[in-house]
């Protein structure tokens, strides 16, 4: 098993250099100047622009330039930002918790659902059960989150008024950061208002990321669950006088689930590039919105090493799952 | 009275273009000990009727039959909680595909356990015990290491070892094997037939030997049924079947044996196929491939005569 994750880490060597070129050049090929955007309306003179293009290193060879982010990368200095002149890697991290916080509650309403729907779409096959799921998921999969956010806004905080309209928690609250996740902090606070106050902002974006990747695993786990049930040994489980809660979820689940922890561990790079429009619709304070402003803004250092480090996070994970899929499937163990 | 006893049993598949019979009329009873087999090629619904028997035919199959009792129980009325004792404990079955017919989650001595946990219960100590010595009986060296392993770091031959030491493993009385050497080669066919025979000698269980094998069936069995295109053509003992076949078909299926053959140079064959669904013609199911059919085969479907030992289907039994 050891060695099995030390060649798995070292197979992220050359996917990470590639990163790292993708992500040093995507914001460059981008029209716009980071100098001229910072200048503002007024403008700026040669000389001027000169001089900070120097100062920032802007003259040089990309490849130099390339050499030199590379470098510092290695010795975990993503340099500092262009526009709020603090590290990048504080102001990724200062954000950080909050996107994986929603991200993660999204994935886990994703699973909760998701999964046992899946599972019991494909034992009621053909039933009204089991149209059911596959049309709501059919229609979950297909909407786009940024309308998706704003008719579950319109309709859930507006009309309703069930949930805040945006924010990670209410202004009256504030709490110490430990771990970062809002939700965490109040409940080691001991601030129970407070602690319902971060889970009100959090339910309503949180179910509106969490709705593609729960239509996915819902289809993932019926399909995978069928093709399973035709299995021989399947059969050989009902063959030896098994319940048949016991053949569908010890032998059809546990071979069905291979296939869908591998989709799931995929959906984790859809829930952050989800995370961004959702976050910019319910202004949650996370790594999306900040990334969009630092787009917009032209901010090379900024832009280039979120785009890092996210990449970094999704191999982690990626590794994560091939990890557990190893535990899952024997077969790759050996 | 007889251990399992069939009568009347017909199997069809819902599909797009209507019921499709997959098994018709089928009858039989084996006694206590007794070995029966039953053959045909593929297509004749040999699987089907014991898959049946054992319930375990997928959703779109639709089962019914006059009579369908295993020791006197009424398999027809159990409800399917009664049914799961029977099925797996006192009536257990192994199949075509050793190999994956294994689940590859989990470890051999895992899913003995499961049986085992299942019928006779007993502590986790028992039961590993008994797993052992399971193993050690169906001829698996060294069990103590096989116990842990994964079916996929098995061979197809100790694959079917371990299906048949899972399937002795709550002392059966009734031992169903569907084509168990199919798909395994020829020298580990001959040892996993002998020790199918062992076992049945030494436990005195019952054994239905599916099998498209003449020479297997010689062998082994006592009683035999001859199944063409889901219809039970002719049932005899061994000998008599094989001194003096009295359906065509059974008779083409012993002149094709090597042994029978004698010194011509291409084995006999039996031209065409089995029919399927869409082909099924007017009258004797057999009536296109058969050499002695006649104009009234093609046209009338035959019935077996009620003073027929053998209950040959077919007008001109020979």
């Amino acid at each position: 098993m050891l060695k099995f994750i030390l060649v798995k880490l070292a197979q992220l060597i050359p996917t990470f250099i590639g990163v790292t070129i993708v992500a040093f050049s995507f914001i460059r090929l981008l029209p716009g100047d980071p100098i001229i955007l910072l200048a503002g309306e007024r403008g700026i003179s040669p000389e001027r622009y000169a001089q900070l293009s120097a100062e920032l290193g802007f003259d040089r060879p990309l490849v130099v330039q390339y050499w030199d982010f590379l470098s510092g990368l290695l010795q975990g200095d993503l340099g500092t930002s262009l526009v709020t002149h603090t590290r990048v890697v504080d102001e990724f991290f200062s954000r950080f918790p909050a996107t994986v916080e929603l991200s993660l509650v999204a994935l886990l309403i994703a699973v909760i659902i998701g999964l046992p729907a899946g599972v019991i779409a494909a034992t009621r096959r053909g039933s009204w059960i089991d149209h059911g799921v596959m049309g709501v998921s059919l229609t979950g999969y297909s909407m786009p989150i940024f309308w998706w956010g704003l008719l579950a806004i319109m309709l859930f905080s507006s009309t309703l008024g069930w949930t805040p309209v945006s924010g990670r928690i209410s202004y009256l609250y504030f709490v110490d950061s430990v771990t970062g996740f809002l939700t965490i902090d109040t409940l080691l606070a001991g601030n129970w208002d407070a602690f319902w106050s971060a889970l009100h902002h959090l339910i309503l974006p949180a179910i509106v990321l969490g709705t593609i990747p729960m239509a996915v695993i819902a289809r993932q786990t019926r399909s995978s669950m069928l093709e399973v049930q035709g299995e021989d040994y399947v059969r050989t489980a009902r063959a030896k006088g098994l319940s048949n809660f016991r053949v569908v979820m010890v032998h059809t689940l546990r071979n069905a689930l291979i296939t869908v922890v591998t989709v799931i561990g995929l959906q984790v790079g859809l829930l952050l590039s989800g995370a961004i429009l959702t976050e910019t619709i319910f202004s949650w304070p996370g790594i999306g919105k900040w990334m969009v402003d630092a787009i917009t803004r032209r901010d090379y250092a900024a832009v280039q090493g979120a785009l890092v480090l996210i990449a970094l996070i999704i191999m982690l994970i990626n590794l994560l799952v091939d990890i557990a899929y190893g535990v899952i499937n024997p077969r790759i163990r050996h | 009275m007889a251990l399992l006893e069939i009568e009347g049993l017909d199997v069809r598949f819902r599909t797009t273009n209507g019921l499709f019979p997959a098994v018709e009329d089928a009858n039989l009873s084996v006694d206590k000990g007794e070995v029966l087999a039953i053959v045909g090629e593929s297509g004749s619904g040999k699987s089907v009727s014991m898959l049946a028997t054992m319930g375990l035919l997928p959703w779109t199959a639709e089962v019914s039959a006059d009579k369908m009792a295993f020791d006197g129980q009424d398999l027809r009325q159990l409800t399917s909680r009664q049914r799961r004792k029977i099925v797996g404990g006192e009536m257990s079955m192994i199949f075509q595909e050793p190999m994956s017919s294994l689940n590859p989650c989990f470890t051999v001595g895992t899913q003995i356990d499961e049986m085992l946990r299942q019928h006779l219960g007993g502590s986790r100590k028992e039961r590993k015990e008994r797993a052992l010595d399971l193993l050690a009986q169906v001829g698996i060296p060294d069990p103590k290491k096989r116990i842990g392993a994964y079916p996929h770091q098995l061979s197809g031959g100790m694959s079917q070892r371990v299906m048949i030491a899972m399937a002795i493993s709550c002392n059966p009385r009734l031992l169903i094997a569907d084509e168990p050497t199919t798909a395994l080669d020829v020298t580990i066919q001959a040892q996993i037939l002998d020790l199918l025979l062992e076992l049945q000698q030494d436990t005195g269980m019952a054994l239905i030997l599916i099998t498209h094998d003449m020479g297997v069936v010689a062998e082994t069995a006592q009683q035999v049924i001859v199944q063409y295109a889901g219809r039970q053509v002719e049932r005899q003992e061994v000998k008599a079947l094989f001194a003096h076949p009295r359906h065509p078909y059974t008779e083409a299926l012993l002149s094709a044996l090597p042994e029978r053959a004698g010194d011509q140079a291409r084995l006999p064959t039996i031209p065409g196929v089995v029919p399927g669904q869409l082909n099924r013609p007017s009258g004797c199911l057999f009536n296109p491939r058969c050499r002695y059919a006649t104009e009234h085969c093609r046209q009338v479907e035959p019935k077996a005569l009620a003073d027929d030992p053998a209950r040959t289907l077919c007008h001109y039994p020979l």
